[in-house]
């Protein structure tokens, strides 16, 4: 049953990318930002995982907890210091802007702790089992497990909280919804917290996976999420987990068939299809543009 | 004074430059380390002004510049080493390959906007990239071995022609067009202009000077590999262009001539370096997003000519 190992293997891949294109389409959706810091956040949740296990000895669950918590503090911080007065400015100055701050966090985590990776201590049990002839992981089921309650998580909050609705209705018209009393900076604060949260666990949870760490990781992933959330439909929460998960199957079939240095090239191959033929991605409307 | 004189001046001077920089370089005043400062500033300077062009004046937000580098860089290389061409032909067939590639990845491409099309360019570039890697004709990931041919002439008159050409280019009929669908594209398609057929003109144009700046770039050093042609390389090219001011020729000019001195200096120091490079980034676009020089060229701080030029933006 190869192909079904292959099909375990690509969901796992493709729930860490779901989490982290969670965080990317829902800034898109709010403020209509490319957050490329996005994957830095992954990075830093990745690291702060690492120094909570291997250094403080906590657990799988409070590293966890811990790395979203810093992230989103991180998040809200880079909001609130860079892009919060380029809201009015224009697309390509707030696009600049967040490059600039990618590479500011990777240069910075370098100038602290060298360019060299890291391996991360075995915190979940690699024990495997049988089933349809796949060799499933404890890891496996533990990715998988953690991002579904997140995304079920997030999809309470979003739907069901008072701070949902504000973020819904930031996105569909920021100058309604602050006529409306709804105060925009602190709904805009929020998603950035929430999807730097995801992005942080998604970083504890490759580190787990992949086990190994370094600061430039957060680059491929971080633009590959984007591709995912591209994919989904920007802006659309669901699509960005269908994404994910499409994507994460894609490429660990390229890496199957033999492909394996062609594997990032396929994520850039589907962005690319998707951008000409479908640009609102799988679960987007067509809209046309209005002058 | 006539514009053709301006012209013949400015190119009088520039040969004088030209002069004595050979001058030095051959009486050995400046020794191997300078003459290769240099060639270094003068490719960058190729680099940022042709993706000054598809930016500056086209507004088509490219963040894949390096994938066209990397076609120029390897063509040539193919062709002085491995098949024998004389390297000024071998600078040519890299600079039409490359512009062939930017005329691949822009007819698809630019009809995305903004943010859609930084990243599609940006995924281009790496399957370019990846393309080379996974190619063992040309080394594959280990690299290709490139004889050391770039002379300072050669960058000298390379840096030249790019910026007599695109200088012109901006100041004609089409640059005007270009001009146009940076500040409205939806009112240039209006006033008749073929819109897609410039974006994609700019985008060839512009490819075609990285592939000359790939051709000098790949035979400044002995070796060249897929990893010099990454995602950074592109932000470093990018930064030329941001800092010296969206739209300005000789903005681009002096920050690609600045930053590369900066860096030199930073050289031992590669993490510095890049906060810097990112902490003036973010600086910039937060208190000046229009760059050190705006959309103004260091010829209008000289009143030669007091007509009004194109090329201003009210941001």
């Amino acid at each position: 049953m190869e192909w079904l190992q292959q099909l375990i293997n690509g969901i796992s891949l493709g729930s860490i990318y779901a989490l982290i294109a969670l965080g990317y389409t829902m800034v898109y959706g709010i403020i209509k930002l490319i957050n490329f810091a996005h994957g830095d956040v992954f990075m830093i949740g990745a690291f702060i995982g690492f120094f909570a296990i291997s250094r403080w000895d906590l657990g799988f669950f409070p590293a966890l907890l811990l790395a979203m918590v810093v992230c989103a503090l991180l998040g809200v911080f880079i909001e609130r210091v860079a892009y919060k007065r380029l809201r009015n400015a224009t697309r390509i100055a707030a696009l600049i802007t967040a490059i600039g701050v990618s590479l500011l966090i990777e240069y910075t985590t370098i100038f602290f702790r060298g360019a060299q990776p890291e391996a991360y201590p075995n915190v979940v049990s690699s024990k495997t089992f049988q089933f349809l002839g796949a060799q499933i992981s404890m890891q496996s089921i533990m990715i998988l497990s953690v991002s579904i309650v997140l995304m079920l998580i997030l999809q309470f909050i979003v739907h069901k909280t008072k701070i949902g609705k504000a973020m819904r209705a930031v996105s569909y018209d920021v100058e309604a919804a602050r006529l409306m009393g709804i105060n925009v900076d602190n709904t805009i604060s929020v998603t950035f917290a929430i999807g730097s949260a995801l992005a942080g666990a998604a970083g504890v949870i490759f580190g787990v996976y992949y086990t190994k760490i370094d600061p430039l990781m957060g680059i491929i992933p971080g633009v590959k999420a984007f591709v995912a959330a591209v994919l989904g439909g920007i802006g659309i929460i669901p699509g960005a987990v269908a994404g994910g998960m499409v994507l994460g199957v894609v490429e660990t079939i390229v890496s199957a068939l033999g492909f394996s240095s062609w594997r990032d090239a396929a994520a850039f191959i589907i962005l690319i299809l998707i951008l000409i033929f479908r640009p609102s991605g799988i679960f987007g409307k067509n809209t046309r543009e209005k002058v | 004074m006539k514009k053709s004189k301006i012209f013949w001046i400015y190119i009088a001077v520039a040969l004088v430059v030209y002069a004595i920089v050979e001058l030095l370089i051959v009486n050995g005043q400046l020794d191997m380390y300078y003459s290769n400062l240099f060639i270094t500033i003068a490719i960058n300077i190729i680099l940022a002004v042709s993706l000054h062009l598809v930016i500056g004046i086209t507004g088509q937000f490219s963040i894949g510049h390096a994938g066209f580098l990397a076609v120029g860089a390897y063509i040539s290389a193919i062709f002085t080493t491995n098949l024998g061409f004389p390297f000024p032909v071998a600078l040519i067939i890299g600079a039409i390959v490359a512009a062939v590639a930017g005329l691949i990845v822009g007819i698809p491409t630019l009809r995305l906007k903004g943010d859609y099309l930084a990243i599609a360019t940006l995924g281009f570039a790496e399957i370019i990239r990846i393309i080379f890697l996974n190619i063992d004709y040309v080394g594959g990931a280990a690299g290709m071995q490139v004889d050391y041919l770039t002379t300072w002439t050669y960058a000298f008159f390379g840096v030249l022609i790019t910026i007599i050409v695109i200088a012109n280019f901006t100041n004609s009929r089409h640059g005007r067009a270009c001009i146009a669908v940076r500040e409205d594209e939806i009112a240039a398609d209006a006033m008749g202009i073929n819109t897609t057929y410039y974006k994609v003109l700019a985008f060839a144009i512009g490819s075609f000077f990285a592939g000359l700046a790939g051709g000098l770039f790949a035979h400044n050093f002995f070796i060249i590999q897929p990893s010099q042609f990454g995602f950074l390389k592109s932000f470093d090219i990018l930064i030329y262009v941001v800092l010296g001011g969206l739209g300005s020729l000789s903005g681009a000019v002096i920050a690609a001539i600045l930053l590369t001195v900066i860096s030199l200096y930073l050289q031992d120091f590669p993490e510095t370096r890049m906060i810097i490079y990112s902490l003036v980034l973010i600086i910039v676009m937060l208190y000046r997003p229009s760059g050190l020089m705006g959309t103004k060229e260091i010829t209008d701080f000289f009143k030669f000519n007091k007509k009004a030029k194109g090329g201003k933006v009210n941001e």
